[in-house]
């Protein structure tokens, strides 16, 4: 405009160079978008991996034991409730004092703390397994206690040392360099439920938990949810109420979880009664929640679906349901999927809601049904990241990683459906 | 509307052995109306072609003959329909049996996402028109061979209807239609997707098709609707203006507006 003189070729160029300048500049923003958020998964995951990979090993204490019938009061046939009330803490304590027959009494005590008291019921355990070794010496690994465990993982080569007597560090050091202490897999951690010891604290009770207040809300979501976007999309005739139910379940959507909580509560359990801390209010809160998500996304799904595949069925005469049955709901399928699994990671990390509910508790036992008392992966994560323990705080980034484990298996078994499905299409 | 004084339909709407008879046809779509007291019939074994410019109500009017419309919410169709004297539009008149009566093709070959063998076989299976497979499978092949597709498929019946040419999906459309046996088939600008080639393999198989069934063909080509029909009917802005035998239309329209539109005045 400026410049009459330039011909409408050089104009055309000039305002080129500045249009390739916006592009490069976009194009270096974008790229420093997915490099930042690429960085803030890897140092996000790094630093829970790097914390919380320690929780998978366990030191172990490895010893000569003794299994003396007579202190223990057993014979051979004697009954497994009889050999689960025996003595073997004693007989621990007994065998060890009998390693350093020189210690005072204090010094034993002091011994005695390094070992977890969960040392005895494996003991118990094994001797339930193997009563034809009574009498005999067999080699046992001595579960440790969470500080010795600590020690030995994290602060033996720093050489440093917390709530530990110098005594205890000397047997402590003994046993590392004898190749006595070690560690193996913590299996524990897998097999048992929470424990105010930490290092008997398992994510087993809150696995399960989620697992089973998971597929209550799939259960319950799935068709629900299915079931109103077919009938919204596909049946409900344009009527006022019928715009009034969309605009609340879009709002649903973006209600915060915690309100779920108040309201399952409110409804489920001081109205219609259902016991608290189960997996099954835990399932219908978190249905609530999952809702909205799963026949959002369903409706999108089933509106994909071409007009003309329906209307050539109608055209043949099919009715309304075989419609829907043969040709909405199969297209629509993997939609419907994706938007289910997305609600169902959604209602794997929900803590709010479930916090109302009783979920919170402290719950020792392993759940086997949707009535038994339990916890979940995230209120889990929640307990323990409150203790003051540093074993639980190693805990706390262990269930974490098993709470993406759980994540990542939905997702990929997620994608893995949705690819079958469209490829028999 | 001063098309028409009384919107009255030049030319001869009524024939003798009336397959499907329309009279005084509305139409509205909300509060627009679409369609302008037509009365029109189809007869037996005839091409009738249904031709106009775009809006101008042609194919609403060919949806109407299977009640196609009902899908569309705010569709309200006043007047009488009938297929062989039944009006269909009567609450005795079940719309699945309709449907499987007078099949219907449409504009955008449209098969389903399945095998070709499946998309020809979903009718009759929907309508349980055969009890063993072996039956399924004479079915599904004389659907074929009528659609003049059987030699180009016969050995890939297991792949997918969508894999097809364009004009190769389309005659798997008036297979699928041809198998539930329909005793009319409409057809809604059948080739307006599709070249040359496949186009007249189409029509050819129109005229074929004229032996056994009643066909009306919403067209958007003049030559197309002259080559295929029997009959021709002019359709304005709602209205039916002149119904003639299809040489009578192209050589002496009695309608200037028919004269104009197939003229190329507009259109």
């Amino acid at each position: 405009m400026t410049d009459s003189s330039l011909s409408t070729r050089q104009k055309v160029e000039r305002s080129l160079a500045r249009r390739r300048a916006t592009e490069t500049r976009f194009h270096a923003l974008g790229f420093m978008a997915v490099l930042f958020g690429l960085l803030s998964v890897v140092v996000l995951f790094g630093d829970i991996l790097l914390k919380g990979s320690s929780t998978f090993r366990q030191t172990v204490i490895v010893t000569d034991i003794h299994l003396d019938a007579q202190f223990l009061g057993l014979t051979p046939r004697s009954k497994e409730a009889h050999i689960r009330r025996a003595d073997f803490e004693g007989l621990i304590r007994q065998q060890l004092h009998a390693a350093m027959p020189t210690m005072t009494e204090d010094e034993a005590r002091e011994l005695h703390r390094l070992i977890s008291i969960g040392a005895a019921w494996q003991l118990s355990d094994w001797v339930v397994e193997n009563p034809q070794h009574l009498n005999q010496t067999i080699r046992f690994e001595l579960l440790a206690d969470h500080l010795v465990d600590q020690w030995f993982k994290h602060d033996r080569r720093k050489g440093i040392s917390q709530r530990l007597s110098d005594v205890q560090l000397s047997w402590l050091h003994e046993w590392a360099d004898s190749g006595q202490m070690y560690t193996r897999f913590n299996r524990l951690f897998f097999t048992h439920g929470d424990s105010q010891e930490p290092e008997l604290a398992g994510v087993r009770g809150a696995m399960m938990g989620t697992f089973l207040t998971l597929m209550v809300t799939l259960v319950l979501s799935f068709p629900i949810g299915i079931a109103t976007a077919i009938y919204l999309e596909q049946f409900a005739p344009a009527r006022q109420w019928i715009n009034l139910v969309e605009i609340n379940i879009n709002n649903l959507a973006a209600v915060p979880s915690i309100t779920f909580g108040l309201l399952g509560l409110a409804i489920f359990i001081n109205l219609f009664g259902v016991t608290r801390s189960t997996p099954l209010i835990g399932g219908l809160v978190l249905t609530l929640m999952a809702l909205p998500t799963i026949i959002i996304s369903a409706r999108a799904a089933i509106k994909s679906v071409p007009l003309s595949i329906q209307e050539a069925a109608y055209g043949l005469g099919a009715s309304k349901v075989q419609v829907v049955f043969h040709h909405v709901l199969p297209l629509a399928l993997p939609g419907m999927l994706t938007g289910t699994i997305l609600a169902m990671a959604q209602a794997l990390g929900a803590t709010a809601p479930l916090l109302l509910i009783g979920m919170v508790a402290f719950v020792v036992d392993v759940p086997n049904a949707i009535s038994d008392p339990s916890t979940v992966l995230p209120v889990q994560i929640f307990l323990w990241a409150d203790s003051p323990e540093r074993a639980f705080i190693e805990r706390t980034s262990g269930a974490i990683l098993v709470l993406l484990g759980f994540l990542i298996s939905m997702n990929t078994l997620a994608v893995l459906l949705r690819q079958r499905i469209e490829r028999r299409r | 509307m001063t098309i028409l004084k009384n919107h009255d339909t030049k030319g001869v709407a009524f024939v003798d052995d009336a397959k499907l008879t329309a009279r005084h046809v509305n139409v509205f779509y909300g509060d627009k109306q679409a369609i302008f007291d037509v009365s029109l019939d189809v007869g037996a074994n005839e091409v009738i072609a249904l031709i106009g410019p775009s809006g101008c109500g042609k194919s609403t009017f060919l949806r109407c003959l299977n009640r196609m419309n009902d899908t569309i919410d705010r569709c309200q169709v006043q007047g009488d329909i009938l297929l062989d004297g039944e009006p269909i539009y009567d609450g005795s008149m079940d719309v699945v049996p309709l449907r499987a009566r007078v099949g219907m093709v449409f504009q955008k070959p449209n098969p389903f996402p399945k095998s070709i063998y499946d998309n020809v076989a979903y009718g009759p299976r929907l309508h349980g028109l055969a009890t063993t497979r072996v039956e399924l499978d004479a079915i599904v092949e004389y659907s074929l061979q009528r659609a003049g597709l059987w030699n180009e498929v016969k050995d890939r019946l297991d792949a997918p209807g969508t894999g097809l040419s364009g004009g190769q999906q389309q005659r798997l459309c008036i297979a699928r239609t041809i198998a539930v046996d329909p005793e009319v088939i409409l057809m809604d600008e059948p080739c307006s997707a599709l070249d040359p080639i496949a186009t007249a393999k189409i029509e050819e198989l129109i005229d074929e098709l004229r032996e056994n069934y009643t066909i009306a063909i919403v067209t958007h080509s003049m030559q197309q609707a002259a080559r295929v029909s029997q009959r021709t009917a002019y359709f304005h802005m709602g209205q039916l203006v002149e119904v003639n035998p299809t040489e009578q239309m192209f050589t002496t329209p009695e309608h200037t507006l028919t004269e104009a539109y197939i003229t190329g005045r507009f259109g």
